[in-house]
């Protein structure tokens, strides 16, 4: 069989939804961005919910998500998503709520309304995008920069005595009452990112049955800032950040997995 | 003839949210002006007319609740004093930018700093001149009576929703906590409906998708957004400056004051004209837009002016900038809380004014 | 006896050429090509087309979702 007989609408069985524009991501070669922002697209599409769901996009790298998701969407001071997710979702208790956050917006600055919004309970998905540095600003240490990794603020690796260790604050998070399901994945392998995008269906799916507060962190690259090819980055990140962010599920209908 | 209650200025401000179909509230407690959530938390607003009320867990917090709620076309507000309006500013400003109806109440306190929980008008310039970061301007209401500060959340939620523009009610200690009688407004149901042509409520087939955003990185296209909110702030400016004008038909000395000031001023020129002084006041009900036709007016027909605030001088220089130096214009005030009597007043009036 | 064959469509001007299909390719079909595309990468595209099973793979590790595929069950005598 050629391939000009195999390329045909029937055949087809994978292309970009259509709830992402035609717009260029602004996003470095190999980002994990797209990835995530396509399974997000994805799920959405698949429930069929565009009709009832508002994204947040914070300040970062995603800042312009809205200019890639083609949903409605306000975008918020930075570290302030939960917080305008909340509004939102007290108004309008029947739509779908989901912010985008990197690590800086969601674990530095926005710590506080992270942590409160998780501990209300609030009936929204938290899409958290750790790659271990604020890309946007140019490769300075985030709350997350793994002890020794260097950065531009941190140029001869993240010493601990003086800056701190990073914030596990998925593992936070799920210790709260109000978070149900609380989950860490990865995209930058096929079968994981099959992983991610359950577990972005089922956090949609928490919101649906109004469960409380859903929270998937996607372990992601930065290979620009990392100063990587994105083949390369993406080991360094199974190398480095897996064994201190490990990937799987968390909490799951409220109840925390056990680990050793 | 409306309901008529005695009432606190704080409480006044919450019964009129509920009546003016307010649809939200977000807030974080500081003196003076914690009886506005308290007063929302015992109607159970939830009930009463399905108005969502939450205590968040800063400032912060609450001002970017006001944006996510006010961004789906939700009738929104929040409260605070002074150095929790400080912390709402960034949030102010995004609101501001992104063209977000919205009311926020200030309950002003001195400082700066943390400063006292009494009274004052320290936070003129801030609620006027911007506040926050950018060319942006608040609509600033300055009531003074608790009759005001209910009808003044009406007013507010109606410019706010004209303008798509941040409303604020700029009141003080004294004014929130003083007991008044006060005639409230028949309730007004919640509304509805929502112009989809901008709200973030889930696109629909038959529209575009919403974005509400205040980043324009394109130089051109910040500029073009900028010159856009100039517009909208220069029709203010032409249509909805509000004051109210006592004994100034003959008046020979004017007193400038809003708020609290005003009526203490409002007692002084009684006192000046039981002495044969003939004095008026006139008092600006609108902050921004300000009253400076209005006050070069009156340049034309007093023979000086003098700005009374609890501060140490800040409307006083758009009083000044109104008169453009055609007569005499100076300040008298006292800060931290400290209130002036009517008789100290006159007495600033006379010897910087009359006797000057 | 059944036999799966897939076809892949790389956008090569959306691609930004970062490799990941190339390594997440279980069957070597996709290569980079020598020439770049207006944006001045070197795109990937399908070196090895006949050896391509529609898995998929490719397209979904794709940042950029640049990549659209195809796929036919086909009987081989």
């Amino acid at each position: 069989m050629e391939i000009k007989d195999i390329i045909k609408e029937e055949n087809l069985v994978y292309s970009k939804t259509k709830l992402l524009t035609d717009t260029t991501l602004t996003y470095c070669p190999g980002c994990g961005h797209g990835v995530a922002h396509r399974l997000l697209m994805e799920v959405i599409e698949e429930m069929n919910i565009r009709e009832d769901t508002i994204g947040i996009s914070p300040v970062g790298c995603s800042v312009f998500a809205y200019d890639f998701m083609d949903i409605d969407m306000a975008q918020a001071a930075h570290g302030r998503a939960p917080a305008v997710a909340t509004g939102i979702k007290r108004c309008w208790p029947d739509k779908f709520v989901f912010t985008y956050q990197g690590d800086g917006d969601l674990a530095a600055i926005g710590t506080a309304e992270t942590i409160h919004a998780c501990n209300r309970g609030e009936n929204f998905t938290i899409i958290f995008i750790n790659n271990g540095i604020y890309g946007m600003t140019g490769g300075q240490m985030a709350p997350t920069t793994l002890p020794g990794m260097k950065s531009s603020t941190t140029p001869f690796g993240r010493d601990v005595s003086l800056m701190g260790n990073p914030i596990k604050i998925t593992e936070l998070v799920a210790q709260l009452p109000g978070t149900y399901f609380v989950s860490r994945q990865a995209v930058h392998k096929p079968a994981n990112v099959r992983k991610a995008k359950k577990a972005i269906r089922t956090a949609f799916e928490v919101q649906q049955q109004k469960k409380g507060l859903s929270f998937v962190e996607i372990v992601s690259n930065c290979n620009s800032n990392w100063k990587m090819t994105p083949i390369q980055s993406n080991q360094w990140m199974e190398e480095n950040m897996f064994p201190y962010y490990p990937i799987g599920d968390i909490k799951i209908e409220g109840k925390l997995i056990k680990t050793n | 003839m409306g309901e008529l209650r005695l009432m606190k200025g704080n409480e006044a401000i919450a019964e009129a949210a509920i009546r003016a179909g307010c649809d939200a509230y977000f807030g974080y407690p500081i003196t003076p002006q914690s009886e506005i959530i308290e007063y929302l938390a015992a109607e159970e607003t939830h009930k009463r007319t399905g108005m969502v009320l939450l205590q968040a867990e800063s400032e912060i917090a609450a001002i970017n609740m006001v944006y996510g709620a006010a961004s789906t076309g939700k009738k929104v507000m929040t409260s605070s004093s002074s150095p929790g309006i400080s912390l709402k500013q960034e949030g102010i400003s995004y609101i501001a930018g992104a063209e977000l109806p919205c009311l926020i109440v200030n309950v002003v306190r001195g400082g700066p700093g943390l400063g006292t929980i009494q009274p004052s008008q320290a936070d003129y310039f801030q609620a006027t001149k911007g506040g926050g970061h950018g060319d942006y301007r608040l609509i600033v209401l300055a009531p003074a009576s608790v009759q005001e500060m209910s009808d003044f959340v009406k007013l507010a939620f109606d410019l706010a929703f004209k303008y798509r523009n941040p409303a604020m009610i700029l009141s003080d200690g004294m004014i929130g906590q003083m007991m008044e009688k006060v005639e409230l407004f028949d309730p007004v149901p919640r509304n509805t409906e929502f112009d989809q042509s901008w709200v973030i409520t889930g696109k629909t087939a038959d529209r575009e998708r919403n974005i509400i955003t205040s980043l324009h990185l394109e130089s051109a296209s910040m500029e073009k957004h900028n010159q856009e909110l100039q517009k909208k702030y220069i029709q203010m400016q032409e249509q909805e400056v509000r004051i109210e004008k006592i004994q100034c038909e003959d008046a020979e000395f004017l007193f400038v004051a809003y708020g609290s000031s005003a009526r203490i001023c409002q007692k002084a020129v009684d006192l000046a004209r039981a002495e044969g002084i003939k004095t008026g006041l006139l008092r600006p009900q609108t902050l921004f837009p300000f009253p400076t036709k209005e006050i070069e007016k009156m340049a034309g027909q007093v023979k000086g002016i003098l700005t009374v605030e609890l501060s140490m001088g800040q409307m006083v220089e758009d009083v000044r900038l109104a008169v453009n130096g055609k007569i005499k214009v100076e300040f008298y005030g006292r800060a931290g809380g400290m209130i002036p009597t009517p008789e100290e007043v006159l007495k600033a009036m006379k010897q910087k004014i009359i006797g000057g | 006896m059944a036999k799966v064959k897939g076809a892949i469509i790389i956008d090569k001007e959306k691609c930004k050429g970062c490799e990941l299909c190339v390594v997440a390719c279980p069957t070597n079909v996709i290569g980079m090509a020598p020439d770049v595309n207006g944006k001045g990468y070197h795109f990937a595209y399908a070196i090895n087309p006949e050896s391509c099973t529609g898995c998929e793979n490719c397209a979904i590790v794709c940042p950029d979702g640049v990549i659209s595929v195809y796929r036919v069950k086909v009987t081989v005598e």
